[in-house]
């Protein structure tokens, strides 16, 4: 693949290296490889909450604000396959329909399950092309629903978490996991009752948390923010902007900032190389191994150590 | 794999997306992946939204009865995008003799409201067959 057309802005040829990346053409990895010491100027955000909290219109509207300061804005929206058939219905431009006709946006739409080497390390993939392609900011939302989705966050260098209001005081009613994710907390729908009340549980749920947080996760001098938001109208907004603007520079002139991307860096590496590994294994078994000796340690015939040995015995991948 | 991609788009200016949504949940059940933009676009947001979301196919749905005013501005924009050889399907309320004009504008079939889902579907898969899968 010819990086000329990607850096000189042809969105066509941008778009189809998403597709093929996607499909984890060696190709397309291969131009990412040689881009990637392009990448690394765009601060890559992620934006996770429950479904239908108003992450697309949040997003939206950071991107007319980030627009205003003549900064470019690429989106990756990803939303749930279905565990049935395996297509997906991507439904999140319906809410950034003003973003439309402006060069300096692209939006791309993205299916959470069928790829091989999993949704973070694909998501990673497209989000660092985005970046290599030039643009200033490059946002990733996910539905904050399940673990994978909650991977993806963590490969954002910020991440803000959207709650709508409606918990009232209940800590036990936010999602376990996803405070530990957040470096910003929206409550959006700040037109709605229950505000406060939500404002107030996420406050406290915050306290718990920075005692148990996980080490290195949050910067140090970093409180994460309760902000509210109407999306809709395009309130509070630019606060969301500073705070995400003040994160990123708190993240990159700290030590403990750098520590934390190199861990996420090493989290990345190390998932990537379970992946490899395990394919690695998977090409060289024959398709009914596996349901073979499932069968065999069911009727108890073997246990299932020894199957796990006769497996990476037969694939020659038992390096001890 | 590569999932089949289809944008499933309603230009112009009536309020009524059932019949597009009915379509996008038959793609879905099929396996493809269906990029739904919603009500009031226009030719030019239909286009780049084909265009950033790199589609096998589009649908066109429109019950305004500016389908000819639409669909051939639908086609220009993919033509200068270098997206000309991306099917276009339409469906609405469409008299025959239009059905015909649109197909002689490079339209790849026009659906009635009769139609039913599975030979949508069938239509859809057929266009986007990629030669390794035939
Ligand atoms: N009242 C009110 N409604 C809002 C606000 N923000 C978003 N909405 C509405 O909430 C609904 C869902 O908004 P989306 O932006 O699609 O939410 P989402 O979180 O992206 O949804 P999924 O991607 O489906 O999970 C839409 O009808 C929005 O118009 C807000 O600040 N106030
Ligand atoms: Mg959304």
């Amino acid at each position: 693949m010819n990086p000329e057309p990607i850096l000189s802005g042809d969105r066509r040829a941008l778009a189809r290296w998403l597709t093929a990346l996607e499909a984890e053409q060696p190709e397309a990895q291969d131009l990412l490889a040689t881009l990637y010491a392009r990448a690394g100027r765009a601060h890559r955000v992620g934006v996770t909450g429950a479904p239908g909290s108003g992450k697309s219109t949040l997003v939206a509207a950071l991107a007319k604000a980030w627009r205003a300061r003549g900064q470019t804005v690429a989106v990756l929206a990803v939303d749930p396959s279905s565990p049935f058939s395996g297509g997906a219905i991507l439904g999140d431009r319906v809410r950034m329909q003003a973003l439309a006709g402006d060069p300096g946006v692209f939006i791309r739409s993205m299916a959470s399950r069928g790829t091989l080497g999993g949704l973070a390390a694909t998501t990673a993939d497209l989000a660092r092309a985005l970046d290599a392609a030039g643009f200033d900011q490059v946002v990733i939302e996910t539905v904050g629903a399940g673990q994978s989705e909650i991977d993806v966050a963590r490969t954002a260098q910020t991440t803000i978490v959207i709650e709508a209001p409606g918990l009232g005081d209940d800590v036990q009613a936010i999602k376990a996991g996803i405070l530990e994710i957040a470096d910003i907390l929206v409550v959006n729908k700040a037109d709605q009752p229950g505000v406060e009340a939500t404002v107030r549980a996420l406050k406290s749920a915050l306290e718990l948390e920075s005692a148990a947080r996980v080490s290195g996760e949050a910067a140090p001098g970093w409180s994460v923010p309760v902000l509210t938001t109407v999306a809709t109208a395009g309130d509070g907004i630019e606060i969301v902007i500073d705070a995400l603007a003040a994160h990123r520079i708190q993240m990159q002139s700290s030590p403990i900032g750098q520590q934390r991307e190199i861990q996420r860096l090493r989290r990345e590496l190390e998932a990537r190389l379970r992946q490899r590994v395990w394919q690695r294994v998977e090409a060289r078994l024959a398709p009914d191994t596996l349901d073979l000796l499932a069968a065999q340690v069911h009727q108890r015939v073997i246990d299932l150590e020894s199957a796990v040995k006769s497996v990476l015995a037969s694939t020659h991948t038992h390096t001890e | 794999m590569k999932k089949i991609r289809v944008l499933i788009a309603k230009p112009g200016l009536d309020g009524h997306d059932r019949g597009a949504k009915v379509i996008a949940r038959a793609l879905r059940d099929a396996g493809m992946e269906v990029i739904y933009t919603g009500l009031r676009q226009t030719p030019e947001m239909v286009a780049e939204a084909a265009l950033q979301e790199d589609v096998d196919a589009i649908g066109l749905s429109i019950l305004s009865g500016a389908h000819l005013a639409l669909t051939p501005r639908v086609l220009a924009l993919m033509r200068a995008n270098g997206q000309g050889d991306v099917p276009v399907f339409v469906g609405g309320i469409i008299p025959a003799d239009d059905a015909e004009a649109l197909r002689g504008l490079g339209v790849a079939a026009v659906f009635g409201p009769g139609t039913p889902m599975s030979a949508v579907v069938d239509a859809v898969a057929r266009a986007t067959a990629r030669p390794a899968d035939a």
